[in-house]
């Protein structure tokens, strides 16, 4: 499908922007201004930006534990992700959340789940309330290689198939579940090889190519739009840094296959594209490098500047009617 | 005790067909969502939802039944709820809450909270409690406590066939997660007046099922028969027992309960539940934080003990609590 130059950019954008966000985070954390745990997508940037391209105003988006780039690619307001990240009270959730639990539901990101296997189901609810009010809109869940070997898994992709819901199941296999690699977990050559047992189509993409990844959505994205149901999408990419930030990675894969997987990074790939496309002149490229790290950097500032939560608001928010 | 103005009476199970009925006729949002809803046992695993009534009347959409894939579909729930519509999921036994755990206690209760308040998650999870049927430890549990431990979740543990309409209805109607759990034996066995119209009985408001003076005695769901079966009998050595029924454990009355404690200076705490840590615990922890001085006696808890649910009719009526045990606990504590 032919992209505007502008769609292009945008997306070359938003792939620049999780990195730039995450190495920041990543920073942020080692000086303690992020807390708790943090699990960084860098390396992954391909694939929430090439689905969430691919998807119209009003689609749902369900995230995960690694869900960074998700709400980047999505369009949820860095500054407010960055302050949630922070613990303020600007924060896309008031602080409630934090990294793992981010949410925006003005833009249809209906929330990370940080159990593994956790938000497939509720991909299948977003897909059935869709199904129900008769919107044309589409539902996606992200989860990992790891999640596909949770009963949810199974228990999700049957339902969406029986009942023929438009939701799009994107499995980010990024090799490993924490250090576990996904050879040593599944017999099967691809996690999208699964479809088949339910009776619905699963798509191989290289998950390095945002194009690809574009391609694919569009395509899964339409078949559900006309009511035909589920997708598969398994999206081949790599994590360049550890599972979460702490994890030193080395005791479980080498440096060499690193940076074999830099070769193909998601980010220069579709930077040469642009440029030998003509869409994108190196100047351009080094003003665009510019505007995010100044977008990101004012996050940080934002994030930085913005007040603590009240004690009383840990209280507040379990029920819609007051609290007991 | 609320008057009830109708001549007309249901049994438990029929005023639970009727709330589901007449708010699946009020709200088109209303839908429904379980195993063997639509024509097993002629309209569910207790033909609480009878085919000529919901499956014809609503069609497949909305009388939705689903593959045994529990975590899946009450998952699925959570968000269309949280996208604008009211399930009501049935699962079929509460024992079987443990392979969809995850979706309830960390997705359905936490959306909400953890997203800082941007979710509204309108949905119901009706499901069947208790003991006496001989259907042992998979099949014959309460487990409602384990819920009411959970922040995000209101918990209703109904007794009487008008409670049980209302409570439902306000339930549907609620914008928040609720857990809806229906004894078993109430639901054929237990009749009482119903109104045919319409109704809600509201949450956090407990009931005094009957009045008196010397002993108050907290149940919830068939305890509270059980407890009134015991007031009978002790009525006649001139023992009076108060029994207050919560209705909702999540949220609690406690002004009802601690206003009759201090009324009688006794409580026995009936409860089906296992009794460790449970809601037979909680009251007892309340009434000792907030009414300690009004007590002339300890506290007795009437529970099932810390063991599965046994098959043998002669082990499980060892230990789930009936009319005896109640007496002797109260007789522990009178005289």
């Amino acid at each position: 499908m032919a992209l505007s130059q502008e769609k292009m950019i945008d997306m070359y954008k938003k792939m620049l922007t999780i990195r730039t966000f995450e190495y920041k985070v990543k920073d942020l954390f080692a000086q303690g201004k992020i807390v708790g745990a943090v699990h960084l997508s860098i390396g992954e940037e391909a694939v929430p930006v090439g689905v969430c391209s691919a998807l119209k105003k009003g689609d749902y988006v369900l995230s995960n534990h690694r869900g960074h780039g998700h709400c980047i690619a999505l369009g949820v307001d860095v500054k407010r992700m960055m302050a949630e990240l922070f613990g303020r009270e600007t924060g896309v959730c008031k602080g409630k959340g934090g990294s793992m639990h981010l949410a925006d539901f003005n833009v249809g990101m209906l929330g990370a789940s940080a159990i593994v296997g956790g938000g497939l189901p509720l991909a299948v609810g977003a897909g059935l309330s869709i199904k129900m009010r008769k919107t044309d809109q589409v539902a996606v869940v992200f989860f990992g290689d790891g999640a596909s070997n949770q009963g949810t898994f199974h228990e999700s992709l049957n339902l969406a198939a029986i009942w023929s819901l438009p939701v799009l199941f994107v499995c980010e296999n990024n090799q490993y579940a924490e250090s576990t690699p996904v050879t040593r977990v599944m017999l099967v050559k691809n996690i999208a090889d699964r479809a088949a047992a339910y009776g619905i189509p699963g798509i191989v993409v290289d998950g390095m190519d945002v194009m690809a990844v574009h391609d694919s959505t569009v395509e899964a994205a339409e078949r559900a739009r006309q009511g035909y149901g589920p997708t598969l999408l398994e999206c081949k990419t790599y994590r360049y840094l550890g599972h979460e930030e702490g994890d030193p990675w080395t005791t479980y894969r080498s440096q060499a296959e690193v940076e074999e997987w830099k070769k193909k990074d998601a980010i220069n790939r579709f930077r040469k594209y642009l440029v030998d496309k003509g869409v994108l002149a190196e100047n351009e490229a080094a003003e665009i490098e510019n505007d995010v790290k100044n977008l990101v950097g004012e996050a940080i500032k934002f994030a930085d500047e913005s007040p603590w939560p009240t004690p009383e608001e840990a209280l507040k928010d379990v029920f819609v009617s007051p609290n007991y | 005790m609320t008057e009830i103005k109708t001549e007309r009476e249901l049994t438990f199970k029929e005023a639970i067909t009727e709330a589901l009925m007449q708010e699946m006729e009020r709200d088109e949002k209303v839908f429904l969502m379980g195993e063997d809803l639509g024509v097993f046992y002629g309209g569910g695993p207790f033909g609480v939802t009878p085919a000529e009534k919901f499956l014809k009347k609503f069609g497949p959409e909305r009388v939705r039944d689903t593959p045994i894939s529990e975590a899946a579909f009450v998952g699925a729930a959570a968000t269309a709820a949280a996208t604008g519509l009211r399930p009501v999921v049935e699962i079929m036994f509460v024992d079987f809450f443990g392979v969809c755990m995850d979706q309830i206690f960390n997705q359905a209760a936490k959306m909400r909270y953890m997203f800082g308040g941007q979710a509204k998650v309108p949905m119901v999870i009706r499901t069947v409690i208790g003991g006496g049927f001989g259907f042992a430890a998979h099949h014959s549990q309460c487990l409602y406590s384990i819920f009411a431990h959970v922040p995000g979740l209101k918990v209703v543990v109904p007794s009487t066939p008008y409670d049980a309409k209302g409570l439902l209805a306000m339930a549907i109607r609620d914008d928040d997660p609720v857990m809806f759990f229906e004894h078993k034996g109430l639901y054929g066995s237990v009749k009482g007046p119903v109104p045919e119209e319409p109704y809600t009985v509201p949450f956090g408001k407990a009931e005094i099922k009957r009045e008196g003076k010397n002993v108050t005695v907290v149940a919830t769901a068939l305890m509270v028969h059980k407890a009134i079966i015991a007031a009978q009998k002790l009525e006649k050595e001139d023992i009076s027992l108060e029994i207050i029924d919560p209705r909702t454990i999540v949220p609690l009355d406690k002004k009802t309960i601690l206003e009759s404690v201090k009324k009688t200076s006794k409580l026995v705490i009936v409860d089906e539940d296992y009794e460790r840590f449970g809601f037979a615990s909680e009251i007892a922890a309340i009434v000792a934080e907030e009414g300690l001085f009004y007590l002339d006696s300890p506290i007795k808890r009437v529970a099932t003990p810390n063991v599965p649910i046994p098959y043998s009719p002669a082990l499980e009526k060892a230990v789930i609590p009936d009319e005896g045990k109640i007496i002797s606990a109260v007789k522990q504590i009178v005289g």
